[in-house]
């Protein structure tokens, strides 16, 4: 009576029939869990993946991303897919970088993705390119903004839709420079303590040196905490001229409210900015001077559609992490469609090439060839002023285009010299 | 006084501040499990509720109006969460009722995530107690001098509830040894239901009232919950004042790491837990309770 799984005890063995059930529900279970890839499997659709982080610290941004990728997905297939054949599309939460890997990897075997797009943890950015090297699947990096991933960690098959830490610095840097908060100023940074905030850190104190600034204290800050009570007392004690937040996600958001209630008086600012972090903080408590990718109030054609059919799809405007996943689809797809193929050589063979891409801002963009990041216009953001905002969504003034018409894009992107990339063979 | 001292002592200030605001949470915590034996992992998710009913009542009709209806709300539903749920719970394994308050705060988290979105939801310090006090070189934020008085209002009152009435004189009886409480003829079902209402409706308190000064997102009450479960076990369980002094204590540790070694600021009251466990294992002023031994 051990064997309790043969079918010939079924009868007479009430217990072993119980162990038998419950055998027949996990099977049953894992065959519901199977039976998708099989669907999917199918030669008339292609399988895009989609991995962003929902949960922590920066899962308010992921959520945005889902939308972007999905609205992406909805408007290609309602115009015939890539060739004829519909995308299918599959994204679950990264969580860390461990999940990530692994998530990644289910993807390659299981769905046959030959593309993984999102990402907004550096951390786990690098985790998936990793898998997707090893695999020869392409992986479109949307939220990442580390310049290592782009330098030392740099490989073939990522491409960055996302800035880099030195594209943003360079962006908002230059409009510090201009209203005089960088030469000859001391500066007080305040730095998330992981990965993306010791890189922007890195990269923020070249930029300053460089222009005549003096970085006079470099606070680490620990990615969990929420009360920046003691961190603003010591800013006050430094009586420094500039305060700079080098933090991401929520944390951005308490640190806007708290140096409101505080009431300090120094400009403020950052290299790192994400909309939703404003919207968080709200009206007449949202200040100070900060990069962004894009924003909802970019005036060109397309991003004004882009915005249009995201409000009527999900009832509020796109927050710039939405732009990024939903770019990122709209270029892979493009190049599936003009290669003909899904081949991971084939399109980075067309990215290489440098064509110019549409995505939805002023200028056109490129990937770069020597280290696949996205070669665009950034832009900076200032608090609107309370009387003239019109909702809730409708906080920031967006300043014009950096770098200005008349110079290269690539002047804000990092050089080979500070940011060296060899893709491995 | 020399400037650098000024600035020492406003760091402590700032963190015994702090320290009360972990209060709010932490005394509910340690109020439920030393009365019921229920190790609420849930307390921070009510402590987000509090947060968003707050925001909601705010914005219609005003920060006073979110004042008292907030943890009003989160009291009632406290004590229906009490009731269903909570009251199983009572002489069953410890285990069981971790699971069953670990699934209440992710079932929370993740309703408030699919009612409010996932994004921080803005909130501002009302009007008329906007801005700084200053006195001498010390700066003061009006706001968190509104908090602290909260606080140790709430603290002073629960105390007396505790100390002084016949409410409080049975649920103390109940800490010790319920069922003597139960030879002596007296229930405690309506006392478990009424400390879990005042313990979660602490918790919505604390939401309401650090929502305009920290985001309001639905993982809010995990973040908040582990600094809280510190202050009670360094504090030591059943004990009122051990856990008001840990929640100062673990204020002033902070102060003073973000002062000198500022990445180590949320290490350091895990740290000063162990020390204290280390020499005292039931806590700072932790009474030795038989049926948890």
């Amino acid at each position: 009576m051990k064997d309790t799984s043969h079918p010939a005890s079924l009868a007479s063995a009430p217990l072993a029939r119980r162990t038998l059930l419950k055998g027949v529900g996990a099977a049953a279970l894992l065959g519901g869990v199977g039976m998708p890839a099989i669907v999917r499997a199918q030669a008339d659709t292609i399988t895009f993946g989609h991995l962003t982080p929902l949960t922590g610290f920066l899962g308010p941004l992921g959520a945005y991303g889902q939308m972007g990728v999905q609205l992406a997905v909805e408007e290609l297939n309602a115009v015939g897919g890539i060739n004829g054949r519909k995308i299918n599309l599959v994204m679950e939460d990264s969580v860390n970088p461990a999940t990530a890997s692994s998530k990644a990897e289910r993807y390659i075997e299981r769905d046959k993705v030959p593309v993984i797009i999102g990402e907004i943890s550096s951390a786990s950015a690098l985790a998936i390119s990793q898998v997707a090297a090893r695999n020869k699947v392409v992986f479109v990096n949307t939220g990442g903004n580390s310049d290592a991933l782009r330098g030392k960690d740099c490989n073939r098959y990522m491409f960055h839709v996302e800035g880099a830490n030195t594209q943003y610095v360079k962006a908002v840097g230059a409009a510090m420079v201009r209203d005089g908060l960088v030469k000859g100023k001391k500066l007080f940074f305040l730095t998330a303590d992981y990965a993306f905030g010791h890189d922007l850190s890195r990269v923020a104190k070249r930029y300053i040196t460089a222009n005549g600034g003096e970085v006079v204290a470099d606070e680490l800050v620990p990615t969990d905490a929420t009360d920046f009570s003691p961190y603003l007392l010591k800013v006050r004690q430094a009586r420094p001229d500039v305060v700079i937040s080098n933090l991401a996600g929520n944390q951005i958001t308490n640190f806007i409210k708290q140096y409101s209630e505080f009431g300090l008086k120094y400009p403020f600012g950052g290299f790192g900015f994400d909309t939703a972090v404003a919207w968080g903080a709200g009206k007449g408590t949202f200040g100070g001077l900060w990069p962004m990718i894009w924003h909802h109030d970019v005036p060109a054609a397309d991003s004004k559609a882009f915005v249009a059919a995201f409000v009527k799809k999900f009832g509020k405007p796109p927050e710039n992490q939405a732009w990024g996943d939903y770019v990122a689809t709209k270029v892979v797809a493009r190049a599936m469609i003009e290669t003909k193929s899904t081949t991971a050589a084939d399109l980075i063979g067309f990215f290489e090439k440098e064509p110019e891409l549409d995505i939805l801002k002023g200028r056109k963009g490129y990937f770069r060839a020597w280290d696949h990041q996205l070669i665009q216009e950034m832009y900076t953001v200032t608090a609107r002023p309370v009387a003239e905002v019109k909702d809730q969504w409708d906080l920031m003034i967006l300043g014009p285009a950096v770098p200005g018409p008349e110079t290269a894009l690539s002047a804000i992107a990092p050089t080979p010299e500070e940011n060296a990339c060899t893709f491995p063979a | 006084m020399p400037l650098e001292l000024v600035f020492l002592i406003e760091q402590l200030l700032n963190g015994l501040l702090v320290g009360v605001a972990y209060l709010l949470i932490a005394l509910g915590l340690s109020l439920i499990f030393s009365l019921g034996g229920i190790v609420n992992l849930a307390h921070g998710g009510f402590y987000a509720i509090g947060a968003y009913i707050g925001v909601e009542i705010g914005n219609r009709f005003g920060f006073p109006a979110a004042f008292v209806a907030a943890p009003l709300s989160v009291a009632v539903i406290g004590m229906v969460v009490e009731r269903l749920l909570f009251s199983r719970f009572y002489r069953a394994d410890p285990i069981l009722s971790l699971l069953l308050t670990f699934g209440l705060a992710m079932v929370i988290e993740q309703a408030l995530r699919m009612t409010f979105g996932a994004t921080p939801i803005p909130f501002a310090i009302p009007e008329f107690l906007k801005g700084q006090v200053f006195v001498g070189e010390f700066i003061y934020s009006r706001y968190r001098i509104a908090i602290l008085l909260v606080a140790a209002a709430a603290v002073l009152g629960l105390w007396l509830l505790l100390q002084r009435t016949a409410f409080g004189r049975v649920v103390r009886a109940g800490v010790q040894n319920p069922d003597m409480v139960g030879a002596l003829g007296i229930s405690l079902r309506p006392y478990l239901t009424a400390v879990a209402a005042i313990g979660i409706g602490l918790a919505g308190l604390a939401g309401i009232m650090l929502a305009p000064i920290s985001g309001v997102h639905p993982a809010m009450g995990a973040e908040i919950l582990t600094a809280a479960f510190v202050v009670v076990v360094i504090g030591g369980l059943g004990s009122f004042w051990g856990v008001v002094l840990a929640g100062l204590l673990v204020g002033l540790v902070r102060g003073l790491t973000v002062y000198f070694i500022p990445p180590a600021a949320e290490a350091s009251m895990y740290l000063l837990m162990l020390m204290v466990l280390l020499l005292r294992p039931r806590g700072l002023f932790g009474e030795r309770i038989l049926r948890f031994e």
